[in-house]
């Protein structure tokens, strides 16, 4: 059993207090005295050539502080990308400058080529619509095929066929993988779409740059994942001031999944304006900004190859994806088709050989990055879409030709063909489980009712793997990565015993304060109403990397234990003095440092108090205080895991899909805090039946987006979704970090888009309709329907 | 600019607004209550919802002086008298029922309208309803197991876990 609010229990979150009454501090709630207000003039073009921009009507209107275009950043840095990606045969990627905002060339409907900044934000917007732009509209290059085999259309004039990078992994199992392709029995081949998405997270992204000209501190409220990344990405690369004259402050954030990792221009042009003004200027993107302007999501074509024998044992895997990069590289967008993708496509399997090739392209739409799962939903939907068709193929079944291809438990350490090694795991364990929880015995009673009332019944399975808890820094290093990928935790005992935690993790929607503070209390045995979790202001915290790609706990929980353990440490010592003993002999636990065998004892608070009041104690060995930082920097990925089944229930006569249920059995590790993690689970696999059923990002040819607003882009609402069915029982404790951790925020993401197409095509094929053998997401009624007709 | 006057929370307010100040930015900038959220521009996501005069409505899409007069319930007007969390509130905490919290004022407010007309809705019901209130964390299954909680029915029965 859980400690009463310790590890393993499902505490209520204490953050719910202030996002239920109101209370809740957002970057829009923020007013600073004085601020004035920006809005920013996007390009309605897909791509051009700036010719002039005519800002002096825009000038001369009521309230308007400044008017500020391309040209005043040209002499700053770009936004850089955060990992470099050579090509196979050696070539440097393609790094074009991003820039503050649009110089010379705009580059995507939505690119930000100027700023009005005014006393109200009515002023500002109607100044920005009085600025005249002398645009020359130039052929935009949206189709990736096209990009790539059209020398003539280029999205960066120097960069000859769009392509970033053309990336081969791992180049050297090149000809052994074809050869292995030569001498199959059976080969299945599968042409697919991962579909281009917008995050959406439901607060827009804002910020509020506000210089001191008394001190020359600049200071940032933004909306971010991320805020020491764009600290130091603002302060090094683009504006070139000292990284300790920014502080950036992401407070209460609404939700990311990706969207919020990276630094935008807006951040930088608001802070900037600051400066010009000498008073706060505060933006707020509205929705329509945000689809415009917000890094976008997938968007990869993919040819993916499966070679077997005829018993559907797997031979060897190929692949070939173009990867939209959009028009400008957003900060993980290189590494997100490549070490998040590449090296995911063994999955669960023991597939001996695989070879995988992504070419990178830009085009004239909005950049594309990491969005929740980043690479690993592409890898995890290519590889379970291709199994499904080749069981169909082979006639052979789903569940048994998956179990025979899993990596048994014996097997753990298990080195992949594509460069990971897989720490631990039990993949037919929760494959098991997923049978029994999505109660399979019983499909076939409730496909024949289904059938009566004229549905097609269909049940799809995906199993699926992820690699998390980025990263180990020297590894990452050696593959491209340009920063260090640790996490940091500072705890800090104050002299009256409670605690607040310093940590270098981000919450937005994940209860970090809530599941930190049961961490620190089970480890301290002190209350958890006795500890505080900071986060989300670098003038706070060390530093820190951040929350995305399900790291928060596995990397940034490891290090607030790492501090925790110090604690512990020093109060031996200081224990071991005030009780005359040893140090070997104190033993720490439920908040007591004790002599071993004896009854003398200290609280965790007596110790805490003689730290700042140290009368008795040991000065000449030991510094006064109790405060402590680690930094952790992980041994290897974490690998979290399971299986996935979808119900559904096909109107043929209509195409309309509807999902009647959905069953997860997921291994995280050991789990902290079982209501939070079921409830990531609930709301990745929405996203990921969005993805699969409603969702699309579509650029028209002219690279107008055609779906900018929820009236168009089809957000999965309440009516959508089934009641889900989630077990985490069958875990195996991560064997690398300290509370065996694997992290749950993306895997319902990862796991359901092939669940939820295999069942679709399982209902088609139920019903006669065999020869469909794929449809590509979303599977509107409209894409069915047709694929049944045809 | 015109001067308007309305109740909110049980208090009388008034402000000088342009005739295009939404109920929202009234309510958001004018009395600084922030609780009430903007998530989006085409009044679909339902972030904004108050009650005027007891009906749910997006404050987005209402002007500051068509309410004139009226009376408007927030997010910050759902507590108890002695500040302690309402019953639906209270539901959503139980129930974790809400994760980056942007969406959850307008999830609340439309909670208590739905329950205010229908004391007992079916899961179906509970869904159907909220179909204007776009949550994007939740995946709604926590959402709608607080709404029946709210209500009083045995929510067991309709979640497995």
């Amino acid at each position: 059993m859980p400690k009463d609010g310790g590890i393993g229990a499902s505490t209520i979150r204490r953050e719910d207090i202030r996002f239920l009454t109101g209370k809740g501090r957002y970057t829009a709630d923020i007013n600073l005295r004085g601020q004035a207000y920006a809005c920013f003039l996007r390009s309605e073009v897909a791509h051009g050539r700036i010719n002039r921009i005519d800002t002096a009507e825009a000038r001369a209107m009521p309230g308007v502080l400044a008017v500020m275009t391309g040209a005043d950043f040209a002499a700053m840095g770009g936004n850089p990308a955060g990992w470099h990606i050579p090509s196979r045969n050696g070539e440097a990627m393609k790094e074009p400058k991003r820039p503050v905002l649009a110089h010379g060339k705009v580059r995507h409907v939505g690119d930000a080529y100027a700023v009005v900044v005014a006393e109200t934000l009515e002023q500002a917007r109607d100044a920005a619509g009085a600025i005249v732009a002398d645009i020359t509209e130039l052929p935009a290059v949206v189709d990736m095929a096209q990009a790539v085999a059209n020398p003539d259309l280029r999205v960066h004039d120097e960069i000859a066929n769009n392509v970033c990078f053309d990336w081969g992994w791992i180049e050297d199992n090149r000809a052994a993988v074809d050869a292995a392709f030569k001498a199959a029995p059976h080969v299945t081949t599968l042409e697919l779409v991962n579909n281009r998405l917008v995050p959406n997270a439901m607060e827009p992204r804002a910020s509020i740059g506000d210089y001191d000209s008394g001190t020359g501190d600049y200071k940032l409220y933004t909306t971010s994942q991320n805020p020491h990344l764009s600290r130091l990405l603002i302060a090094a690369f683009v504006m070139g001031i000292p990284e300790n004259k920014l502080t950036v402050i992401a407070p209460d954030v609404g939700g990311g999944f990706g969207s919020k990792i990276y630094h935008y221009g807006e951040e930088a042009a608001v802070l900037a304006a600051s400066k010009a003004l000498n008073r706060p200027v505060k933006w707020v993107a509205d929705r329509s900004e945000s689809f415009l302007s917000d890094a976008h999501g997938r968007d990869h074509v993919t040819r993916i190859e499966l070679a077997t024998d005829l018993e559907g044992n797997f031979l060897a895997l190929r692949t070939e994806t173009l990867a939209n990069v959009g028009a400008y590289l957003s900060n993980f967008s290189t590494a997100t088709p490549t070490f998040l993708h590449g090296t995911l496509m063994a999955g669960p399997y023991r597939t001996p050989l695989i070879y995988v090739n992504v070419k990178a392209v830009f085009t004239n739409t909005a950049p594309v990055d990491a969005y929740r799962g980043a690479g690993r939903p592409e890898a995890t939907f290519s590889i379970e879409r291709v199994v499904d068709k080749m069981c169909r193929e082979l006639k052979l079944d789903p569940v048994a030709v998956r179990r025979k291809n899993l990596i048994q438990p014996d097997q753990f350490p298990y080195t992949t063909p594509v460069g990971l090694v897989y720490d631990t795991g039990n993949y037919p364990a929760t494959l098991d489980k997923l049978i029994e929880i999505a109660d399979f015995s019983g499909f076939e009673a409730r496909r024949a009712e289904s059938a009566r009332r004229g549905k097609l019944r269909g049940l799809g399975l995906s199993t699926w793997i992820e690699a998390c808890g980025i990263a180990p820094s020297n590894l990452v290093g050696v593959l491209g990565a340009r920063v260090g990928l640790y996490d940091v935790a500072t705890v800090r005992v104050n002299a009256t015993g409670n605690i607040s935690v310093m940590t270098g993790a981000h919450s937005h929607g994940q209860g970090h304060e809530t599941v930190f503070a049961q961490i620190v209390s089970d480890k301290l045995g002190i209350p958890a109403s006795s500890i505080d979790i900071v986060h989300g202001d670098t003038s706070k915290i060390p530093f820190g990397m951040g929350s995305y790609g399900s790291r928060s706990l596995a990397v940034g929980g490891s290090a607030m234990v790492k501090a925790v353990d110090k604690i512990i440490a020093k109060g031996k010592k200081i224990a071991a003095h005030m009780l005359e003993a040893a140090e070997d002999d104190i033993v720490f636990e439920d908040g007591k440092f004790s002599v071993s065998g004896t009854d003398k004892a200290k609280t965790f608070g007596e110790i805490a108090f003689s730290a700042y009041v140290p009368h008795n104690y040991p000065l000449e060995s030991l510094e006064p205080g109790l405060e402590e930082t680690a930094f952790y920097d992980p041994a290897n990925f974490t690998y979290p895991a399971g299986a996935y089944a979808c119900e559904v229930e096909v109107d043929a006569e209509t195409g309309r899909v509807e999902v009647v249920g959905f069953a997860c059995a997921d291994d995280f590790g050991n789990v902290m805090n079982p209501m939070i993690v079921n409830g990531q689970v609930h709301g990745g696999v929405a996203q990921g039946i969005g993805q699969a059923l409603l969702e699309a990002a579509a650029y028209d040819d002219n690279g107008q987006l055609l779906t900018g607003s929820y009236m168009d882009y089809a957000m999965p609402r309440a009516d959508d979704l089934p009641m889900f069915t989630v077990d985490h029982s069958c875990n195996t404790p991560c064997t690398h970090n300290p509370l065996g951790v694997k992290g749950c925020g993306e895997a319902g993401a990862i796991g359901s888009p092939p669940a939820v197409v295999n069942a679709v095509i399982d209902a088609l094929h139920r019903g006669g309709h065999t020869k469909v053998t794929h449809i590509n997401m979303p599977l509107t009624p409209s894409r069915v329907w047709s694929a049944i007709q045809n | 600019m015109t001067d308007v006057t309305m109740t909110v929370n049980g208090k009388a307010v008034s402000g000088d607004v342009e005739g295009r100040t939404l109920l929202s930015s009234f309510l958001r900038e004018g009395l600084g209550l922030t609780g009430t959220h903007v998530g989006c521009d085409t009044s679909q996501c339902g972030a904004c919802v108050v009650h005027v005069d007891g009906r749910p409505v997006k404050s987005c899409t209402v002007f500051a002086l068509d309410v004139a007069g009226a009376t408007v319930r927030t997010i910050e007007g759902m507590a108890n008298a002695d500040g302690s969390l309402g019953v639906i509130q209270q539901a959503f905490q139980d129930h974790h029922g809400l994760q980056c919290g942007f969406c959850t004022p307008g999830m609340v407010m439309s909670a208590a309208a739905l329950l205010a007309d229908n004391p007992k809705p079916t899961e179906s019901e509970v869904r159907h309803y909220l179909e204007g209130n776009i949550c994007r964390c939740t995946g709604y299954h926590n959402i709608v197991k607080a709404v029946l909680a709210a209500s009083g029915q045995d929510v067991a029965a309709v979640a497995a876990e």
